[in-house]
């Protein structure tokens, strides 16, 4: 085993990170008040190529591991989770997706556009009725000459109303259940593909999470990506790796939360002295620093194996619900340092303690990650 | 509820009576006042009319002479549909309470009456530099003939700027540290005293968080509370009534939470069956209950030491804050969980819950201060009963 991060590595790291403290970090608590994404973040992270990653170069991407990618998205998300969140989504949900279930032509079509953030790609997989059982997805896609014709309602879905690359999971076959679903590339702005209300949420504010209508929304049959039936497959894969992600965000916001905390007891003097010098403080600080540290490991172990081409699905839930759980105990712990100032917005924590919220519910809620761990171990 | 076989008619009354004005007034503007700037002055309104009030103030001084527990009983129930707007009252009790331990017949006959009738209180103690250590205070109080002057700034005062009546902590002889505090009591409206901004918080923001702006402010020397110098064993005396509340208060942000998760869970379907089918969902609920019922008992059962004038009672009032505000931050995270993305999202009142339950873990003396006071008295009473030999 081996913790050392060749040049390459470590260098993105360190760019990254400088890139968060300087630019996203300062605009974060604006995002969270305006309550919307902030786009020319979104396009200097474009244009500094974190869109593109690990897009192979042949597509106009960086061509990187996951390891970078996943340091990237805990670098980004210490600065502000909502705005890596884009990064994420794009490139582990939809880029990964095309390139592992696309054809030729779908690669070369989509993914430069997702590439250069020309086309960011949104996951339009939640409905109303189909959360964690995504195999009960509504929404239907029927063929009708070269086309297919979708119909449904989807909620929950994230970069809406700015992406240009729509991943549809709708059912080709209402009979056949879960296995009745396929998938779809839909170009943004087609007709009947409607971005509608957008949600209101405790925390990632600058996220844009919203509801989306498909009203005989005609997507050609060339679009369906990877084999009729096979949608829920799709989505479950793809999850697999974006849960790298996600667990890698959660060790950003809980670092993030951590810096904070260790700073502010730095700081503030209560009884005539700092109150790090409390033991009860020093001893929170040595527990939340070992949630984020055990909780970074397995992310980066899972980034490793998937990186091999070994299986890393146990790993990559392992990862997520430690690194959930971390940001929301550490979220926690540093508001509770923080005192009465942690409870008032001026301060990042407030911020933090409901941005870490999020990471034990989506992609999986910390429920499912346990069933993928159990069921992996009642099999064999 | 085990709690019910505990409580008197006129207990389970109020609690009803409370339960009521819940549902009726407070549940449908609960959002309304999340989200705005407003103070819920109406609900101040229906709160008086029903006399609740009078809950914790003497008969003689046209209250209802009622105790700890049914104060408790009646933060509970608010709590549960609104912790924010609750505090209006449970505010108001706290800045009545020092008037109460150390107040003189003058001064609660010239005070208790007014907030008897609905005039809101407020009690300062807290200032930028002076949180968990009330020695650091630095407002200063100076004595001039029949007038203190007072000048310095108090911070995060519940009701400040709303509230008409004020006990204020400062100190009248800052060599002594915690020994040179004294309270006061001061109105609204007397001259060189000024409220700064209103605090934007994570939670309960129905409820005005202000600053208190002292400037050569004279206040009449009658408004002193106790003897100089009794500032501190005020503000600990006052506590020990009040943390109790506090404990209520998250009980009912747990209850509230809770509510919603149990309902949630079983009309939410997944996998063809309610959520509340699934182990993993039902084993929570469980744990949520269990750990909402315990903190209640505690609750109570401290409540009503208090009201049996049992002397030291500190170490449990303690008690009962640390753990119930505990519970109410776990059950109220694990409610969120249990709506899944909806319970992340605004038009579900469980993130609410979510944001006004850590609120409890900071406030009256955060939860490590709880921790202290605990552990010192475990430690200086340790050895008085001998039970091993
Ligand atoms: C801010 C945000 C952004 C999102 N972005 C996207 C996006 O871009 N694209 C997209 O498609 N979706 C997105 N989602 C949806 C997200 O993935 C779902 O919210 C999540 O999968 C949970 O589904 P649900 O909300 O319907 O909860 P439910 O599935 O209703 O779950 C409710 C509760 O029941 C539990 N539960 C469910 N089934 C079981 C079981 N069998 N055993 C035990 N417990 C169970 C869950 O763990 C949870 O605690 C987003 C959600 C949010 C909140
Ligand atoms: C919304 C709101 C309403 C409030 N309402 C009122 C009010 O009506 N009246 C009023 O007077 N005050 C009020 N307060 C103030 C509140 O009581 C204080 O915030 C609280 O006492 C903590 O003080 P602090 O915030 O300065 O934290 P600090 O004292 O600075 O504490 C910071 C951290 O250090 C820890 N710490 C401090 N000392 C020790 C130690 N010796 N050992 C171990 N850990 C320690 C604390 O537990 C905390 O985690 C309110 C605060 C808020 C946020």
């Amino acid at each position: 085993m081996d913790f050392e991060l060749n040049d390459e590595q470590k260098a993105m790291k360190d760019a990254t990170r400088r890139f968060a403290d300087e630019v996203l970090a300062p605009a974060a608590q604006g995002i969270d008040e305006a309550d919307e994404t902030n786009l020319e973040l979104v396009g200097q992270l474009a244009e500094l190529g974190y869109l593109g990653l690990t897009i192979p170069e042949e597509y106009d991407g960086a061509g990187l591991d996951t390891v970078t990618y996943a340091m990237c998205m805990e670098e980004l998300s210490r600065g502000c989770a909502s705005t890596a969140l884009v990064v994420s989504i794009n490139l582990s949900l939809i880029a990964d997706a095309i390139l592992k279930f696309g054809t030729d032509e779908q690669r070369q079509k989509y993914l430069p556009g997702l590439a250069t953030g020309e086309a960011i790609g949104c996951f339009v997989l939640t409905e109303p009725e189909a959360g964690t059982d995504a195999g009960a997805v509504q929404t239907t896609a029927v063929r009708d000459g070269d086309d297919y014709v979708i119909n449904g309602t989807k909620c929950f879905i994230t970069n809406a109303s700015f992406a240009k690359t729509f991943l549809v999971f709708a059912s080709t076959d209402p009979e056949a259940g879960s296995k009745g679903l396929s998938c779809f590339i839909a170009d943004g702005g087609t007709d009947g593909l409607k971005v509608d209300k957008r949600f209101d949420k405790l925390g990632i504010r600058g996220a844009d999470v919203r509801e989306v209508h498909l009203e005989d929304c005609r997507v050609p049959a060339a679009n369906m990506l990877g084999e009729e039936g096979k949608g829920l497959k799709i989505a479950l894969t793809v999850l697999d790796g974006g849960r790298i992600g996600i667990a890698a965000q959660a060790v950003g916001i809980a670092q993030a939360a951590l810096d904070e905390a260790v700073k502010y007891s730095a700081e503030r003097k209560q009884f005539g002295r700092t109150i790090n010098k409390f033991q009860a403080t020093q001893f929170k600080l040595a527990d939340m620093a070992l949630a984020v540290d055990s909780a970074r490991l397995l992310y980066l172990r899972a980034a490793c194996l998937k990186d091999k081409g070994d299986r890393f699905s146990v790993e990559s839930a392992m990862a997520k619900l430690a690194a959930s759980r971390a940001a929301n105990y550490v979220a926690n712990q540093a508001v509770q340092i923080h005192g009465g100032y942690g409870y008032m917005k001026e301060y990042t924590v407030e911020r933090l303690f409901r941005d870490a919220r999020i990471t034990e519910i989506y992609e999986g809620t910390s429920e499912v990650q346990k069933m993928v761990i159990s069921s992996a171990l009642l099999q064999d | 509820m085990p709690l019910d076989y505990l409580l008197t008619e006129e207990q389970l009354e109020i609690r009803d009576l409370c339960r009521d004005i819940a549902k009726k007034s407070v549940l449908p503007v609960a959002e309304h006042y999340d989200r705005s700037d407003e103070f819920p002055w109406e609900i101040m309104e229906v709160f008086a009319k029903a006399d609740l009030f009078r809950i914790f103030i003497p008969e003689e001084y046209e209250g209802l002479g009622l105790g700890v527990t049914e104060l408790c009983i009646a933060t509970e129930e608010l709590s549960r549909a609104c912790s924010g707007i609750t505090l209006g009252l449970a505010g108001t009790a706290l800045g009545t309470e020092p008037i109460l331990v150390m107040g003189n017949d003058e001064q609660k006959a010239e005070y208790l009456p007014r907030i008897a009738n609905g005039a809101l209180a407020a009690f300062s103690l807290t200032e930028a530099d002076s949180g968990s250590d009330a020695a650091g205070i630095r407002t200063k109080a100076v004595k001039d003939g029949d007038y203190y002057v007072l000048n310095g700034t108090k911070q995060w005062v519940t009701n400040g700027g709303e509230a008409e009546i004020y006990t204020v902590i400062v100190s009248t002889n800052p060599e002594r540290g915690a020994r040179g505090l004294s309270a006061f009591i001061i109105e609204k409206g007397t001259p060189g005293f000024e409220f700064g901004k209103k605090e934007d918080k994570m939670g309960i923001r129905a409820s005005a968080t202000r600053e208190l702006v002292f400037t050569d402010c004279k206040v009449p020397a009658k408004n002193r509370l106790g003897k100089e110098g009794t500032g501190f064993i005020t503000v600990m005396r006052t506590f020990d009534h009040t943390r109790p509340g506090v404990a209520a208060q998250a009980v009912g942000i747990a209850q509230g939470a809770f509510d919603w998760a149990l309902i949630y869970s079983k009309e939410r379907r997944q996998f063809g069956q309610p959520i509340s089918a699934f182990q993993g969902i039902q084993f929570k609920l469980a744990d949520m209950s269990t750990k909402i019922e315990a903190a209640r008992a505690l609750t109570y059962s401290v409540a009503r030491m208090v009201d049996a004038g049992v002397k030291d009672t500190t170490r449990y009032s303690a008690q009962a804050k640390v753990f119930a505000s505990d519970v109410a931050m776990e059950v109220t995270t694990d409610a969120i969980q249990i709506l899944g993305g909806y319970g992340y999202m605004r038009e579900f009142p469980v993130e609410k819950y979510f944001r006004d339950a850590k609120i409890t873990q900071i406030y009256e003396g955060t939860n490590e201060i709880q921790r202290m006071i605990i552990g010192r008295d475990l430690i200086r009473t340790a050895g008085e009963e001998v039970y091993f030999e």
